[in-house]
């Protein structure tokens, strides 16, 4: 019984583990090259584990950014974690001593392969959904440690390595879309950053932009529900 | 030892980020946040498609080509073979192609 408990959180993981281990390489290869050893990429992937941020990170580090500065930018490119957490009070509500590592482990992929609130049959959900965060960890720790020790000794140019985020969340967008028949969400989110860009310009219009994403879509939400 | 500070911080501001809502509405979910909870996934990801090609210059070098191309094929890909996988793994391998070889 458990063993078949493992088997199926492991099989649902899978779509995860080669992205996690190519993005998890290609932040190593990033933090050794920026000049932090293996012990940094370590320490990053098992506490921060949030894979943008870990990436904006290393320019953080490299550039000897201040606390402050350090804490506002991990706000503004982790506050969608806020709402990821929000539509997860639910699902996690009864799951007791696995929930501490559940909400720390709710990255964009776990999220993505948890959010629906389903389970296989006959299985302890929670133990599921814990098996499932922490095997997507091993695969980012495994990546990021790999990527930290071979990336010197690579025996090809890796220029280019850092587009796999970028086609991790355009993949993502595509299987959201294809999946779903209501497009405003996603076309408000598009929009409403794509025009902050252009008014705030690439420094700082993610808060902006999730402000007006917000707004946006509860004055949808208000249309929506008029008799 | 700077840089062990500065990773502190990232980590405990992400952990923050992800405990608070479980914290503060746990006990009782507004309808607001609840609804929400629905939209904003979709609209994030969205948001995350612009910020990660936030910083492609469309008006010089490479014109913002092998993002436009290794970018449309990730997507085509996607919408054919509905594989993460696959599409993330080719499209970054075209990207580094590109950027390589060709551009």
């Amino acid at each position: 019984m458990k063993s078949q408990l493992l088997k199926k959180a492991f099989v649902k993981t899978l779509p995860v583990m080669a992205g996690y281990i190519v993005l998890g390489i290609g932040f190593g290869i990033l933090l050794r090259n920026a000049g932090f050893q293996v012990g940094y990429a370590l320490a990053m992937s098992l506490f921060i584990y949030a894979g943008s941020m870990q990436y904006v990170g290393v320019g953080l580090l490299a550039g000897g950014a201040s606390v402050l500065s350090v804490i506002l930018t991990t706000v503004m490119v982790n506050a969608r974690h806020l709402f990821y957490s929000i539509s997860m009070i639910g699902t996690y509500k009864d799951a007791g001593k696995y929930k501490p590592y559940m909400i720390f482990g709710l990255t964009d992929e776990t999220y993505s392969l948890l959010c629906d609130g389903t389970a296989p049959e006959g299985c302890d959900a929670n133990r599921y959904r814990f098996l499932v965060s922490l095997f997507n960890q091993c695969y980012w720790v495994t990546g990021s440690v790999l990527g930290s020790l071979l990336g010197a000794v690579l025996p090809f140019s890796t220029a280019g390595i850092e587009f796999s985020m970028t086609a991790l969340f355009i993949a993502s967008f595509t299987e959201q879309w294809m999946s779903t028949h209501d497009h405003i969400p996603a076309l408000t989110g598009l929009l409403s950053t794509f025009v902050c860009l252009l008014l705030f310009g690439s420094d700082r219009f993610l808060i902006p932009a999730m402000l007006l994403m917000t707004l946006a879509l509860s004055l949808l939400k208000g249309k929506e529900e008029r008799p | 030892m700077n840089a062990v500070i500065l990773v502190a911080a990232m980590a405990l501001t992400t952990a923050a980020l992800r405990f608070l809502p479980f914290l503060l509405f746990e006990k009782k979910t507004p309808p607001f946040v609840v609804y929400l909870g629905k939209v904003l996934p979709a609209a994030l990801i969205g948001m995350l498609v612009v910020y990660c090609l936030k910083d492609v210059q469309i008006a010089s070098a490479t014109h913002g080509l092998p993002e436009l191309i290794a970018g449309a094929a990730v997507a085509l890909l996607q919408a054919w073979k509905r594989n993460s996988l696959l599409s993330i793994l080719a499209g970054t391998l075209l990207y580094m192609v590109l950027v390589q070889t060709i551009f």
